[in-house]
């Protein structure tokens, strides 16, 4: 059993979760997973590593509502346990001095790109954030992301807080502007297929962590399978992270709608505008 | 001696058409009454071929000779001094080309049901009551650790090997229940977990410690195991990585490994009242391959509601390396067999879901490697068959998650870690493995015989009784 010690309401939907698990927080590293399971007939499902505590024997994830996993897990107050929790799993991030480089992200990715965004600050690169949400409410914890970023410019669709807009704008402005060596983005699939399209016309190299259904998370079942230049691979073993510019989106975005929830579990959750994808 | 009796016993089953609308067990068991019958059928010939057709090595005519005596507990002694899962292996082991292939009755008529009697012993057994249970004695702590990756047949059978020999064993268990393949591959009509189950517990009443959640080659490295203390290591990790067909379209919606498809079913318990794991099932459901898990995922999809389930394999029954009387099960079921057919690419329909599937006839050709007649396309003969989930379903190799993780730890293409057969050693001292991990997909009772050889040499070794250089 592995207990929540901590838990944080980010927005309406969405929370940070603290869960003692000291194995895992002893070996994790930036752009890892788990796998967790809320009770003993609950599903398996892959979060990110938001954060993670050594000396504690913690790690953090961000929940974000969508359907009943998740549902289940925002309904946990600390002192409740999770009946699985294993981890840290996939590959770590690819984490070197690039330069220059920008951050795009929207949703839990605001969150759960802090520890790379922190390492390859660490690593001597210059941090350019660019952070796109609905509103202000939707923002999520944004001094964190800030706390290592050198730059961040924030877009909000209604401009209630930062620019009116979305990523592509900053983003290429930042493009122009500066010179970048490497993007990292995590967000909505709609979202990351639009990111790399930009970048790719800049020839930017652009990393993104997917995060498609997976039913053990170590390479045994193939659910997570998506096609990256061309060829078929498991994101939980040989990703997350991946080349955006050689993923197979429209392929990712079907199989990532195999089992839809429900309209009205996903009335209160946070929906991408442009596709209605997560 | 009494009279030879060419004919077996036979095994009540359900009837196909009730079973293949349930998960409960198809073959239901002899009653006391039929185990005895049929152990007086063995006639203790002094030979005893029985044994060495065991991967590992039960002195059968010496258990049947109990059983007929009705000293169940004794019959369950000797079972146990070499296997530590009879109730499984019962089950699942193919007896038909291992232990009732060598019995001297098969000359003139049926083998003695082995595999039957087995099952009797080990279900009578867990229906006792677990302080009369006989357990075995355990050599005195040796102080010595030892760790298991993987808590499947090999791992377990490892495991229990090396308790009674004293030491102290911890198996790593990725998945969230022990048992690896017996609890996510195998289903429960062929298996009843609750038998996997009562022989897990059986191995932790030895004083085995069974940790579940860790990724043996993530959560912690084989190296750091050592650091820790670990004196010798036994690698039983399977092999769970899928194979796919790499054909056009195989990544739609609605196409599974047979992987995905019976850890759902299996281990998630997809479709059961109360669990979240979801599988909607098609109309029209093919399953690519012709091995017993080919078999058990058609009859699974079957059960889960599926209308017309195929068995789509591209060489003929006879070459089909399912056991006959799975295929036979299938058959009864209402399984459609379609051999000499061979998949050519996928097609989906809008929304990215598989629609249906074309394929081409084959036939058979001159024998390959193996000694199996290869199958050829026929030209000008592909066809599109209608489906709307397809399951793949070819075979699988290693996990690379150790072998990546390990320093000099040797694998073969295939991934297949390379070790002495004699011994389980791997090319890194202090690490043996067996079963799948080292052979490829394979069978329960022989991933459990290369346990036991590997436990053996562990043994001597962390006794040094071995010399210490490692070969």
């Amino acid at each position: 059993m592995y207990k929540v010690v901590g838990k944080q309401k980010l927005s309406s939907s969405v929370y940070m979760l603290e869960i003692e698990a000291p194995a895992v927080a002893k070996k994790a590293a930036p752009g890892q997973f788990v796998m967790l399971m809320v009770d003993e007939k609950g599903e398996r499902i892959p979060l990110t590593i938001a954060d993670w505590n050594t000396e504690n024997g913690t790690v953090s994830l961000v929940v974000s509502q969508v359907g009943s996993t998740t549902g289940k897990l925002a309904n946990l107050k600390p002192g409740d346990t999770l009946a699985h929790f294993v981890g840290p799993l996939g590959k770590p991030a690819e984490i070197a001095s690039f330069g220059n480089v920008v951050c795009v992200v929207m949703g839990y990715g605001m969150v759960t790109i802090v520890p790379i965004a922190r390492a390859l600050k660490e690593a001597g690169n210059r941090i350019y954030s660019i952070v796109a949400a609905p509103s202000q409410t939707d923002l999520l914890k944004l001094d964190y992301l800030q706390g290592v970023s050198d730059e961040m410019v924030v877009a909000t669709s209604d401009g209630s807080y930062g620019e009116k807009g979305w990523v592509i704008e900053p983003l290429r402005r930042s493009i122009c502007k500066n010179e970048i060596q490497r993007v990292f983005n995590i967000g909505s699939l709609c979202m990351m297929k639009l990111v790399c399209a930009t970048t790719k016309e800049f020839k930017v190299k652009t990393m993104v962590s997917l995060n498609p259904i997976m039913v053990d998370g170590t390479g045994m079942c193939g659910a997570c399978r998506c096609s990256v230049a061309g060829k078929t691979r498991f994101a939980c073993v040989d990703g997350p992270e991946f080349d955006g510019h050689e993923v197979d989106w429209n392929l990712l975005m079907a199989r990532r709608c195999t089992y839809p929830v429900s309209l009205e579990e996903a009335a209160s959750a946070y929906r991408c505008q442009y596709c209605g994808q997560w | 001696m009494a009279e030879l009796n060419l004919n077996r016993v036979g095994m009540p089953r359900q009837e196909p058409a009730v079973r293949a609308k349930n998960f409960s067990e198809v073959a239901l068991g002899y009653s006391h009454e039929m185990a005895l019958e049929e152990a007086k059928r063995c006639i203790q010939c002094p030979k005893r071929p029985c044994i060495e057709g065991c991967p590992v090595g039960i002195e059968i005519p010496d258990f049947i000779k109990a059983l007929r005596a009705d000293n169940l507990p004794e019959a369950v002694r000797i079972l146990k001094r070499k296997n530590s899962l009879p109730g499984i292996c019962g089950r699942v082991c193919p007896q038909e080309t291992q232990c009732e292939h060598r019995c001297v009755l098969a000359k003139k008529g049926a083998p003695v049901a082995i595999g039957r009697l087995e099952r009797y012993v080990a279900d009578w057994e867990r229906g006792q009551a677990t302080a009369t249970r006989p357990i075995p004695e355990k050599l005195p702590p040796s102080g010595s650790r030892v760790a298991i990756v993987g808590s499947g047949p090999a791992g377990l059978t490892c495991a229990a090997d090396l308790s009674i020999l004293g030491h102290e064993v911890t198996i790593f268990e990725a998945l969230h229940v022990a048992g690896g393949v017996l609890m996510y591959g195998i289903p429960e009509f062929r298996l009843p977990k609750a038998v996997v189950q009562g022989e897990v517990n059986y191995i932790k009443s030895l004083g085995v410690d069974i940790k579940l959640d860790w990724v043996v080659g993530n959560t912690i490295s084989i190296d750091e195991l050592l650091d820790e203390g670990y004196k010798a290591i036994f690698l039983g990790s399977g092999a769970g990585l899928p194979m796919f067909l790499n054909i056009p379209g195989e990544n739609f919606c609605g196409i599974y490994s047979a992987n995905e498809f019976l850890t759902r079913v299996n281990l998630m318990h997809a479709g059961e009242k109360g669990f979240d794991t979801p599988l909607p099932m098609g109309k029209n459901v093919a399953v690519i391959g012709g091995g017993n898990v080919a078999m058990d995922a058609a009859r699974c999809a079957l059960r889960s509601g599926a209308d017309n389930v195929s068995i789509v394999y591209r060489r003929t029954r006879a070459e089909a390396p399912a056991r006959g009387e799975e295929m036979e099960n299938a058959h009864e079921e209402g399984i459609d067999f379609r051999c000499l057919v061979n998949p050519l690419r996928f097609l989906a329909d809008s929304r990215g879901w598989v629609a249906a599937m074309e394929c081409i006839e084959m036939e058979l050709g001159e024998l390959d490697a193996k000694g199996r007649r290869r199958p050829i396309p026929k030209p000008g003969s592909e066809f599109v068959l209608e489906v709307d989930t397809a399951v793949v379903s070819l075979g699988t190799t290693p996990n690379p998650l150790v072998p990546a993780s390990t320093p000099g730890l040797n694998t073969k293409h295939e991934g297949t870690v390379v070790i002495d057969n004699s011994t389980g050693r791997t090319t890194r001292p202090g690490v043996w493995a067996g079963g799948d991990v080292a052979t490829g997909s394979a069978t329960v009772i022989s991933a459990m015989g290369a346990a036991r050889i590997a436990a053996s040499d562990m043994d001597s070794y962390l006794r040094q009784k071995v010399a210490a250089n490692w070969q």
